[in-house]
């Protein structure tokens, strides 16, 4: 708290009042409304509604198409997160050995950041489009039956990589600063002991690194879940089948295509659950972070 | 004696090369979806549709460009390329600008001056965090509609303006201002608006620069909010326009044009991360943490 301040009373309101309307007419509200009407059913017409409790839930909740949604989510959230951070840490660690050319890779490393992700979803389709693609024409070659728009599981390695791509250079960029607060001394010390480069990497390297890891678990996680709705919905729309219809993907279509208020909202309740935990826990890490950092 | 070359991060030599060779593999996958779009966006349909494409740009280059300004894009999508590249910017000028702009202003608020439920308004902006548009998308829209923004600039730009991410990093960096400075300001007889212009503002450049690259990107590449409140061609984002020209797909498909609108959506934020690179990586590893 600071001890001199300013004495108007009215002013603070008038510089806060933008962004309280905004916060409250198009976040708190509709907040509010999704809660408000996961606990009612709408007739048809939405002429009228019924209190129906957790009805809406237990319907989501058991529905397949849902659960195969949540695992589609799972499988793909894993496994972006797992190779955008594995790959960027590979590449500053290797970046780090480097002296001369550092900044060049570095320019080239953040390009994938300011493509949307739809179009890094098309990007990606271009170069392995069945018909056309330059990077499917091998595979064809190869003898392999190459067609994500009709088989799931290569639809799903589509999507993983164009959503991959796309996260490396944020990674990277936050490993890299990473590498770059670890003490030199600690890395010398190790070496006068006669650890070996691999033995010093994962008991000294690794372990400093773990607050920007959790972090970026973190932020990971909330990407692979939220922002790639873009590339499900321009490369494969769910499909083929619902082989890649992750939750975000179907909160939207079952609220906007099948038009099913009562379960879209239900599913609305369930994705901030998911969201305001994994807050919470990015807190709790940032707290912990703050005592040995 | 420690030369250092046992340490993971240091590298002499072959190993040098090694970590080279590496770094231009990396760069190769990163950067070669965006060569791959450039290369078809300079070749005719005809080459596109022969698998596999040149590696080096062709001479369709002049035609397939100078096309799609004058008017192609228009008879396949309904609407201009300038016009598509000049709502896209708009939009994301006007989200990174409302950002900075109610962002100060609130964290000013909280930070100099003292009032009732200070704290409080503090965390009804930061909560907002966790309500992305994907978890409250139906009421959200259904508030569009009842206040008549769909199709709209502001529809476009205004919910996306709160930030939680940008009032927090100006509200721990006023705090860094030292009691001190506003004392001297006060004394000398400065009011809020004084002490923010001649003071504050200038000190603040830097991390307005770091926002003002990440929100133009944030904004530049949303993707369900224009999707979602817009329904006539005439108000797409290059974006969304894109998805379009590609849903549309079949035989006749323009593709040297679907490459060149391609190319020009993923152009300008390339530029400005690259142009800008210093302060959006201070921006982001520092801001996001």
């Amino acid at each position: 708290m600071r001890r001199t301040v300013f004495p108007h009373k009215l002013l603070p309101w008038l510089l806060l009042a933008p962004q309280l309307a905004i916060t409250l007419i198009f976040f708190y509200w509709p907040a509010a409304q999704a809660f408000r009407q996961s606990v009612l059913r709408e007739d048809p017409f939405g002429l009228s509604s019924t209190f129906v409790g957790l009805a809406n839930f237990r319907k989501v909740l058991n529905d397949p198409s849902y659960l195969n949604a949540l695992q589609v989510t799972v499988i793909f959230s894993v496994l972006v997160a797992f190779f955008a951070m594995a790959i960027a840490l590979f590449l500053a660690v290797q970046v780090e050995k480097i002296i001369r050319g550092k900044g060049f890779y570095r320019t080239l490393m953040i390009w994938p950041y300011a493509v949307a992700p739809a179009i890094a979803g098309m990007l990606w389709l271009f170069m392995f489009n069945p018909s056309f693609g330059t990077l499917a024409w091998p595979l064809r070659q190869l003898g392999i039956n190459w067609n994500p728009l009709l088989d799931g599981d290569q639809a799903m390695m589509l999507v993983v990589a164009a959503a991959t791509w796309k996260q490396i250079s944020y990674n990277f960029l936050f490993f890299v600063a990473g590498l770059q607060a670890i003490p030199k001394s600690l890395l010398e010390a190790a070496a006068i002991d006669g650890a070996t480069k691999r033995r010093a990497f994962w008991t000294i390297v690794f372990p400093l690194l773990t607050p920007t890891t959790f972090f970026l678990l973190v932020v990971n996680t909330v990407y692979a879940l939220f922002d790639t709705f873009g590339i499900i919905h321009a490369v494969t729309g769910g499909g083929p089948g619902k082989a890649t219809e992750t939750l975000v993907y179907k909160v939207y279509n079952d609220g906007f295509v099948n038009l099913i208020m009562g379960d879209s909202a239900a599913q609305s309740v369930i994705l901030m659950v998911i969201v305001i935990a994994l807050t919470a826990f990015q807190f709790r890490f940032i707290e912990k972070r703050v005592h040995y950092g | 004696m420690v030369d250092g070359t046992q340490s993971p991060l240091v590298a002499k030599g072959a190993a040098r090369t090694m970590a080279h060779f590496w770094m231009i593999l990396g760069v190769i996958i990163v950067a070669f979806p965006v060569y791959y779009v450039f290369i078809a966006s300079t070749h005719s349909v005809q080459t596109i549709l022969r698998p596999p494409l040149p590696l080096l740009p062709g001479s369709e280059m002049w035609d397939n460009y100078s096309g799609a300004f004058s008017g192609e894009i228009n008879r396949i999508g309904g609407v201009s390329l300038w016009r598509l590249l000049g709502n896209t910017t708009l939009i994301a000028v006007g989200i990174a600008v409302g950002k900075i702009v109610i962002s100060m202003a609130s964290a000013y608020a909280i930070v100099f001056f003292k009032f009732p439920f200070r704290m409080a308004c503090f965390w009804l902006i930061f909560i907002t965090l966790m309500l992305p548009v994907e978890v409250r998308i139906q009421p959200t829209y259904k508030v569009m509609v009842d206040l008549g923004l769909i199709d709209t600039y502001a529809g476009l730009i205004l919910p996306l303006i709160a930030s939680a991410t940008a009032t927090l990093l100006f509200r721990q960096f006023f705090m860094t201002i030292p009691d001190e400075l506003l004392e001297a300001a006060r004394v000398d007889g400065a009011g809020p608006w004084r002490f923010f212009k001649d003071i504050l503002w200038p000190l603040s450049l830097t991390n307005v620069a770091a926002i003002f690259v990440i929100q133009f990107i944030y904004g530049w590449t949303q993707y369900l909010w224009p999707l979602l409140v817009t329904n006539s061609n005439e108000m797409n984002t290059i974006v969304i326009a894109l998805r379009k020209m590609i849903s549309f797909a079949d035989a006749d498909t323009p593709w040297n044009l679907v490459m060149v609108t391609s190319v020009l959506a993923i152009l300008p934020p390339i530029l400005v991360v690259v142009l800008m690179q210093r302060w959006f990586v201070k921006g982001l590893v520092e801001t996001e943490k």
